[in-house]
């Protein structure tokens, strides 16, 4: 990968005027939505902006005092997503008389809550290097947990929700971060033995069997719960994450090659035994038929969102003044359609780019920064966010199957938001490393013992009576 | 209130959106560019030719690797460099045979040069052959890799002769 050197320059101000633009956009957007449907203000709609505010602000204090050096892009697009899929979420309310906007808003402080935690107690990502197996088993335990009876849930075929009480979660979506975590520590540990050591049959060099053992196993098993659970989206994400954190580590072709072979076998197996699968594909293909239009779980879904997206037009409805809410899971799945309706071409591409830009920017920290982990771990789950978009967008459009993934930041859904949430909090960390200025001083004592007797501006090899001690 | 109003405050937000955008995309400004600097590097390699023998003075903006002296970088291609000597520090004298294979220096018993100084971190730095050149890597490390007395920020080609220091150790590769 190429190596890239960031003027050390903090730019904390440039984050803080873009976040208070950002916000501003959230308020706008919940305002308008009151206007175009003709309701009053309430102050819930004040309380809404409000809270989500106060934590970007308090975000933003977090990042000048403890990641000083750390991206200024990353903040402002990602309050920007979650106050327009918050102000959407509760135009949406209005329409069902549901409440999903206050337990979005509930989820984006948690959310945001863990990923400040995250920022203040980590300092350093290089340190979840050290406890890469870890990651591994509690990545495996998140993924089982919804197939125990009592504990898991099954909405709408798959079986991917725990119940906690309260409410339901995903944790699918923490093991995807902790899979990357797993991937980035093992390779960047083994890159040249999985490059090097190994049979070589023509051109290709095979790695040994118990170098890539780890890995096929981590795969094995989170594809394997993700076949029981009958969750297509998740299962294309993990297989995308894993085939691109290889190729990250390798640069070999060769392995996107097998990997896309093993997606088209593997997708036209799925596609003749699981029904569910094979549904999805038809609904697909003819959507358009009436009887694949009228069937349930049929493509009445998809055709009303497209329905949407064209009543939107170039400039949108307006917010508040199209009728996004006949789409089922027009908040979730669908908010994608929600909003090309109401904002139109213009702001549905605006959106996109928001999302294309936030990829740019993770994928920058990785480019930056200097240690191979870092790079692996932040290009993973940029990639992991791109995959996801396009997973989602295309569905919505019908460029591809519409599976159930969530658009980032934007649609209901507790999980997907924690768990975005900590990946900006875990790519800012790196981006910290990338951008900060390299310490040149005197040199710290790595172990402990003896130190602080060494200057550095000594030639080395003396020895040691010459040196001044004590002086630090 | 009135219609018009309404389609303006509209029209606003989209605007506001794409200006958001905008500031975002003007004001990382040249940050993105990451392919400049590797196009500038051919006509910087050729300029230090002129001056030879000031590499290891002062850190200078281009790899130090190649502001050797000599200016070889338009030469016939060379061949790999075959082995690692030691120079300075603990291990002074040693010479490892490079195999054209990929080595990483640290404190970690599984490094292939261990080199037992505090002032290394397990796993410090790694040296990687590419065509006819080696790559040196600094891992992450916490007192850094010098080349020809500057510090890595990156991965930079290290040409024979050039020392390499690593905590207490300097290192030489030879032809």
């Amino acid at each position: 990968m190429p190596q890239v050197i960031s003027p050390a320059r903090p730019r904390r101000t440039t984050e803080l005027v873009l976040l208070l633009l950002a916000l501003g956009i959230g308020l706008g957007a919940h305002l308008l939505s009151a206007i175009g449907m003709d309701r009053e203000v309430t102050a819930e709609y004040w309380i809404q902006t409000g809270v989500l505010a106060i934590m970007a602000l308090l975000f933003h204090l977090v990042l000048r005092l403890k990641a000083r050096y750390a991206d200024p892009y990353i903040l402002p697009i990602a309050v920007t997503l979650n106050g327009l899929g918050i102000a959407m979420i509760h135009r949406l309310d209005l329409e069902s008389g549901d409440n999903a906007a206050d337990r979005q808003l509930l989820w984006t402080v948690v959310a945001m809550g863990a990923a400040l935690v995250v920022l203040w107690f980590l300092r350093d990502h290089r340190l979840l290097r050290r406890r890469t197996y870890l990651f591994l088993i509690a990545a495996g335990l998140l993924l089982v947990l919804p197939l125990i009876p009592g504990l898991g849930m099954e909405i709408n075929g798959a079986r991917i929700w725990i119940n906690l009480g309260v409410g339901s979660f995903q944790p699918g979506e923490v093991a995807k971060i902790m899979l990357a975590i797993f991937f980035a520590g093992y390779l960047s540990a083994n890159r040249d033995l999985i490059l090097l050591a190994g049979k070589k049959v023509g051109p290709v060099t095979f790695p040994r069997f118990r170098d890539m053992a780890p890995l096929v196993i981590a795969w094995i098993i989170s594809m394997g719960v993700l076949v029981f659970q009958r969750d297509l989206g998740s299962a294309i994400l993990f297989f995308g994450l894993f085939m691109a954190m290889i190729y990250l580590a390798t640069s070999r072709v060769s392995w996107i090659i097998l990997g896309l072979a093993l997606v088209g076998v593997g997708g036209l197996i799925a596609i003749n035994t699981i029904s569910h699968v094979g549904l999805r594909v038809s609904a697909w293909l003819n959507a358009f038929d009436p009887e694949v239009y009228n069937r349930t779980g049929g493509s009445f879904q998809i055709v009303q969102g497209l329905f949407g997206l064209a009543s939107g037009g170039l400039l949108g409805t307006g917010l508040g003044e199209g009728r996004p809410d006949i789409v089922a899971y027009a908040n979730s799945d669908m908010i994608v359609a929600s909003f090309g309706e109401e904002l139109g071409f213009v702001g549905l591409a605006a959106i996109i780019m928001l999302l294309l830009l936030l990829v740019t920017r993770m994928m920058r920290a990785a480019l930056g920064t200097r240690d191979t982990f870092g790079k692996l771990l932040a290009a993973g789950l940029a990639f992991t966010m791109a995959l996801q978009c396009f997973v989602v967008i295309g569905g919505v459009t019908m460029v591809i199957p519409l599976t159930g993934l969530t658009t980032p930041f934007m649609a209901a859904g507790g999980s997907s938001l924690l768990a975005n949430w900590i990946v900006v909090a875990l790519v800012l960390l790196v981006s910290q490393a990338a951008r900060r200025p390299v310490v040149v001083g005197p040199m710290v004592n790595a172990s402990g013992t003896g130190s602080g007797h060494q200057d550095r501006s000594e030639p080395t090899s003396l020895p040691a009576p010459t040196t001044p001690g004590g002086e630090r | 209130m009135s219609e018009l109003a309404v389609a303006a405050l509209r029209l606003g937000l989209l605007l506001v959106l794409w200006i958001l955008i905008i500031s975002i995309v003007s004001s990382q400004g040249r940050d993105l560019m990451v392919g400049r600097r590797n196009k500038v590097r051919p006509q910087a390699a050729a300029a230090p030719a002129a001056r030879p023998a000031s590499s290891t003075a002062a850190p200078v903006a281009e790899a130090p690797g190649q502001a050797t002296p000599g200016g070889g970088q338009q030469a016939a291609p060379r061949p790999l460099p075959r082995q690692l000597e030691v120079t300075e520090g603990p291990l002074s004298g040693q010479v490892i045979d490079l195999h054209g294979e990929p080595l990483m220096l640290g404190r970690a018993q599984e490094a292939d040069l261990v080199l037992d100084d505090d002032y290394v971190s397990g796993r410090h730095a790694r040296l990687f052959p590419q065509g006819s050149r080696w790559f040196l890597e600094d891992l992450g490390s916490t007192n850094g890799t010098y080349v020809g007395g500057s510090q890595l920020a990156r991965t930079v080609a290290v040409d024979p002769g050039t020392p390499i220091r690593i905590g207490k150790t300097v290192l030489v590769l030879r032809p």
